[in-house]
C-alpha cells in the first residue's frame, strides 16, 4: 500500500539533510513501528508523506497505492486515504471540533466525488465514535484542541482517524504524554480500525506503546535511515538494551 | 441656508496675528457645508463653532494622525464614487425598529413609525425646531467632554454642521433592537449624522446600524448610559463601499451600567472610527471591539481605530478587541489608550490589538498605551502582527479541507474573540454567516498575493 523508496529530504531553507535514503513498504493489512532515536529523522518522514511544506525531496519517491504522494497537495493525500496523527496536535480557537470535522470528512467525500453527510447522519456518526473514545459531546464542541490536556488531544486524534477512516494511519508518537488508561483507549481505537485493507504506521520512541498495537513489523530509524527491520522481537530487544548497542551493531 | 453659514461665521473670533496654515482650508470645508441654525441645539453649534476655529483641522504633522492622513477628510468635498449593488441584508431574520436614513436624509416613509414601548425616537431635523429638548444636554457636550487631553476637530465641526440624526431616550426595555439603515443614490453624497441615544437608569436597548451612508461621511454617537443600564451596538456596514467614513462614538457610563460596541468593516477605502468613553460610575463595563478585513486590491484600505477608555470609578472593567486581517497591501491602525484616573482602584482593563497579514505588502500599526494613577489595578495590553499560521494551515489540509476553505476557517479563528464580544446569539450567527459568504466569495479569488 504505502512504499517508500531511496527517499532523500533535506531542509528548504537549509542546507541539512534529514532523511538519507529511507526504503520502506507498508502492505494493505499490516502494522509496521519504526523506532528510533530523538532526532532520527521520524516525524520529518511522516511530514513528507503528509506535504508538509519547508522540505525538500532531493531524491527517491513515496507512493500509495501506486499514486505518487510527493506531488499531490496535503488535502488531495488526505482525500487518497493518507492520514497524519500529529505528535503535537495544533489548536485552533475559536473553531469548533464539530464543525471541523464536519468540514474535513464532507471535503473528504465531494473530492472522492462521493455524497456529502447531512447533519444527522454525521451527528450520529461523530457520536457514536466519540463515545468509544470516551470524549464527550462537551468535548466536542470546544474548539479544536484549545484547553484540552494531551491525552485528550491524542484522542482527538484517533476520533479525527475515525471519523475520516483513511487507509493508511501514520501514528507520530500518539503514546508520548498518554497515562495508562489514556493509551488504552488510544489502542483500542486504532485496534477497532485495523482491517485487512488499512495499513499503519506507528512511530514511536518506546516500546509500551507495541503491547497494545501489536505490529507486523518494527523498523529501527537511525540518523535519517532505516538501519534494521525485524518482527515485534525487535521493539523488545530496544526495550532491553536501549538503541545503543543495536546502532553500534550497524555501525 | 446661506444666511444660517454667515451667522456662525460671524461669532469666529477674529483670528489674532498671521493666518495658520489650515485657514483656508477650514473657510473652504465650511463653505462647501450647509451649517443649520439649531434650534435647542444653538448653543451647543455656537460652542463648536469657536472651538473648531480654535482647534483648526487636524495636520499631517498631527501627533494623534500620525499613522492616517487626515487630508480627504479635510478636503472641502469627497469624490465621487461607484456604489456597488446591494447584496447582501443584514438582521432581517429578527422583528427590529427600522429608522432609515437616505443620502443622510431621514427618511421617514421607508422607516417604521418611530414608536416602541420603553423607547423614544425622534429624527434630529425635526426635533430640532423645537427649543426645548430632554437631548439639549447631551448634543455636542459629550462631544465637547471627549475633546481632553487629545482634540477631535472632525467631532466638533459634526457637532457644528450635522442636521441630521436620530434622538433615542430609553426609559424601559423595549423588544426589539432599533435598527438604522443608511442607503444612498447620491455618487458624491457627503454626508453628516449626529445620533444621541440616552439609557435612563435601568433601560436597555440593543442598537443595530448597517448600509452605506455616504461617499464620504462623518458620524457621531454621542451616548450616555444611566446606572444600570445596557446598550449593546453592533455596526456593520455594506461590505465593499469604496468610502471615505469618519466616526466618532462619546459615551459615559454610569454606576453599574454596560456598555458593549462591536464593528465589522469589509473594505473600503479609508476609514477612522473614534471611541472615547468614560466610565464615570462605580462597578460598570465597557466593552468595545472590532473585525476589520481590508482588501487593498477592491480599492485602497486604509482602517484606524483610535480609542480613548477613562476609568474614573472603581471596580470597572473595560476591554478592547481590535482584530484586523490585511491583504493586498491594505493598511491596519490601531490606536488605543486606558487612562485610569486616581481613586479608581480595582480596574480591570484589558486591550488586545492583533493584524493578521496575508501578503507581505499590508501592514498594521499598533500604539497601545496606559496610563495608570490608581495602584490597585489589573491593566493588561498586547498587540501582534503575523501572517497565518503555517502549522494550522497544514493541520487543517492534512485532515482533507481544502487550502482555501482552511484560509477561510484560519481567519474566523484570528476573528473569533472580536466576534464572541456580540452577546446576542442570532446577531452573531448573522454576522458570522455575512463574514463566511464574503471570505467564501473571496477565497476564490485571492489576489495578487
Ligand atoms: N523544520 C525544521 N527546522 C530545523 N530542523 C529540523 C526541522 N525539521 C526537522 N529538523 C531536524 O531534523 C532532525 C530530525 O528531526 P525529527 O524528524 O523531528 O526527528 P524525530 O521525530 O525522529 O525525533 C532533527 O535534527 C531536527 O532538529
Ligand atoms: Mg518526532
Amino acid at each position: 500500500m504505502l512504499e517508500i523508496k531511496n527517499l532523500h529530504v533535506k531542509l528548504e531553507d537549509e542546507d541539512k539533510q534529514i532523511l538519507k535514503g529511507v526504503d520502506l513498504t507498508v502492505p494493505a493489512g499490516e502494522v509496521h513501528a519504526i523506532m528510533g532515536p530523538n532526532g532520527s529523522g521520524k516525524s520529518t518522514l511522516s511530514y513528507v508523506l503528509s506535504g508538509r511544506d519547508g522540505y525538500e525531496v532531493t531524491e527517491g519517491e513515496a507512493s500509495l497505492d501506486g499514486e505518487s504522494l510527493l506531488e499531490m497537495e496535503p488535502e488531495e493525500r488526505a482525500a487518497a486515504g493518507l492520514f497524519l496523527a500529529f505528535q503535537y496536535p495544533v489548536e485552533i480557537p475559536g473553531v469548533g471540533n464539530m464543525t471541523f470535522l464536519r468540514t474535513a470528512v464532507n471535503a473528504q467525500r465531494k473530492a472522492r466525488g462521493e455524497e456529502e453527510l447531512s447533519s444527522a447522519e454525521f451527528l450520529k456518526l461523530i457520536r457514536q465514535k466519540a463515545a468509544t473514545l470516551k470524549i464527550d459531546s462537551e468535548m466536542l464542541k470546544r474548539p479544536v484542541n484549545v484547553g484540552f490536556s494531551g491525552g485528550e488531544k491524542k484522542r482527538n486524534e484517533i476520533l479525527q482517524m475515525a471519523m475520516l477512516e483513511p487507509r493508511m494511519c501514520i501514528l507520530d508518537e500518539t503514546d508520548s504524554g498518554l497515562d495508562v488508561d489514556a493509551m488504552r483507549l488510544v489502542a483500542e481505537g486504532v485496534n477497532a480500525l485495523r482491517s485487512p485493507d488499512r495499513a499503519f504506521l506507528v512511530i514511536t520512541h518506546y516500546q509500551r506503546l507495541l503491547d497494545h498495537i501489536k505490529p507486523d513489523v518494527v523498523h529501527i530509524m537511525a540518523d535519517g535511515r532505516i538501519v534494521r527491520t525485524g518482527g515485534p522481537e525487535l521493539a523488545l530487544e530496544v526495550e532491553q538494551n536501549g538503541y545503543g548497542d543495536l546502532l553500534a551493531e550497524v555501525g | 441656508m446661506m444666511a444660517d453659514t454667515a451667522v456662525l461665521a460671524a461669532q469666529v473670533p477674529a483670528v489674532e496675528g498671521k493666518a495658520r496654515p489650515g485657514d483656508a482650508a477650514l473657510a473652504a470645508r465650511l463653505e462647501a457645508l450647509d451649517l443649520p441654525r439649531g434650534g435647542f441645539t444653538r448653543s451647543a453649534r455656537e460652542d463648536a463653532a469657536q472651538r473648531l476655529h480654535a482647534m483648526g483641522l487636524p495636520g499631517a504633522r498631527d501627533e494623534y494622525w500620525r499613522y492616517t492622513d487626515p487630508a480627504p477628510f479635510n478636503a472641502a468635498r469627497p469624490q465621487p464614487v461607484e456604489l456597488a449593488a446591494d447584496a447582501t441584508t443584514l438582521f432581517t431574520g429578527i422583528e427590529r425598529l427600522n429608522i432609515v436614513f437616505m443620502d443622510g436624509r431621514f427618511d421617514a416613509a421607508a422607516s417604521d413609525a418611530l414608536e416602541a414601548e420603553g423607547v423614544q425616537i425622534e429624527s434630529l431635523a425635526a426635533a430640532d425646531a423645537k427649543t426645548d429638548h430632554w437631548a439639549a444636554g447631551l448634543y455636542g457636550r459629550l462631544e465637547a467632554s471627549g475633546q481632553v487631553p487629545v482634540k477631535r476637530p472632525f467631532a466638533v465641526l459634526n457637532t457644528l454642521a450635522a442636521a441630521e440624526g436620530v434622538l433615542i431616550r430609553v426609559t424601559g426595555k423595549p423588544s426589539r433592537p432599533v435598527h438604522i439603515t443608511y442607503r444612498r443614490s447620491a455618487a458624491d453624497a457627503d454626508v453628516c449624522l449626529h445620533h444621541v441615544v440616552k439609557l435612563e437608569d435601568g433601560a436597555e436597548l440593543t442598537l443595530l446600524e448597517t448600509g452605506s451612508i455616504g461617499a464620504r461621511s462623518n458620524v457621531v454617537i454621542e451616548t450616555d448610559l444611566g446606572q444600570g443600564a445596557r446598550f449593546h451596538h453592533i455596526s456593520a456596514k455594506r461590505a465593499n463601499d469604496p468610502k471615505l467614513g469618519l466616526g466618532h462614538i462619546f459615551v459615559r457610563v454610569a454606576a453599574e451600567a454596560l456598555f458593549k460596541s462591536f464593528t465589522l468593516t469589509v473594505n473600503g477605502l479609508m476609514m477612522r472610527n473614534e471611541a472615547v468613553i468614560e466610565i464615570a460610575g462605580d462597578d460598570a463595563v465597557a466593552h468595545i471591539a472590532a473585525a476589520v478585513l481590508g482588501d487593498g486590491d477592491i480599492g485602497r484600505f486604509h482602517h484606524d481605530d483610535t480609542v480613548f477608555i477613562t476609568h474614573a470609578a472603581e471596580r470597572c472593567e473595560s476591554r478592547q478587541v481590535f482584530k484586523k486581517v490585511l491583504k493586498n497591501g491594505a493598511e491596519g491602525v490601531f490606536q488605543g489608550k486606558i487612562l485610569v484616573k486616581p481613586g479608581a482602584q480595582k480596574t480591570d482593563g484589558y486591550q488586545i490589538s492583533q493584524g493578521l497579514l496575508l501578503d507581505e505588502g499590508s501592514q498594521f500599526l499598533a500604539k497601545p498605551e496606559l496610563e495608570i494613577y490608581a495602584d490597585d489595578v489589573k491593566c493588561s495590553h498586547g498587540s501582534t502582527t503575523g501572517a497565518l499560521d503555517e502549522t494550522a494551515l497544514f493541520y487543517l489540509r492534512s485532515r482533507g479541507v481544502p487550502k482555501e476553505r482552511a484560509i477561510v476557517l484560519l481567519v474566523l479563528s484570528f476573528l473569533a474573540d472580536a466576534l464572541d464580544e456580540i452577546e446576542d446569539q442570532r446577531l452573531r450567527d448573522d454576522i458570522l454567516g455575512r463574514l463566511e459568504d464574503w471570505l467564501t466569495a473571496r477565497a476564490g479569488n485571492p489576489g495578487k498575493a
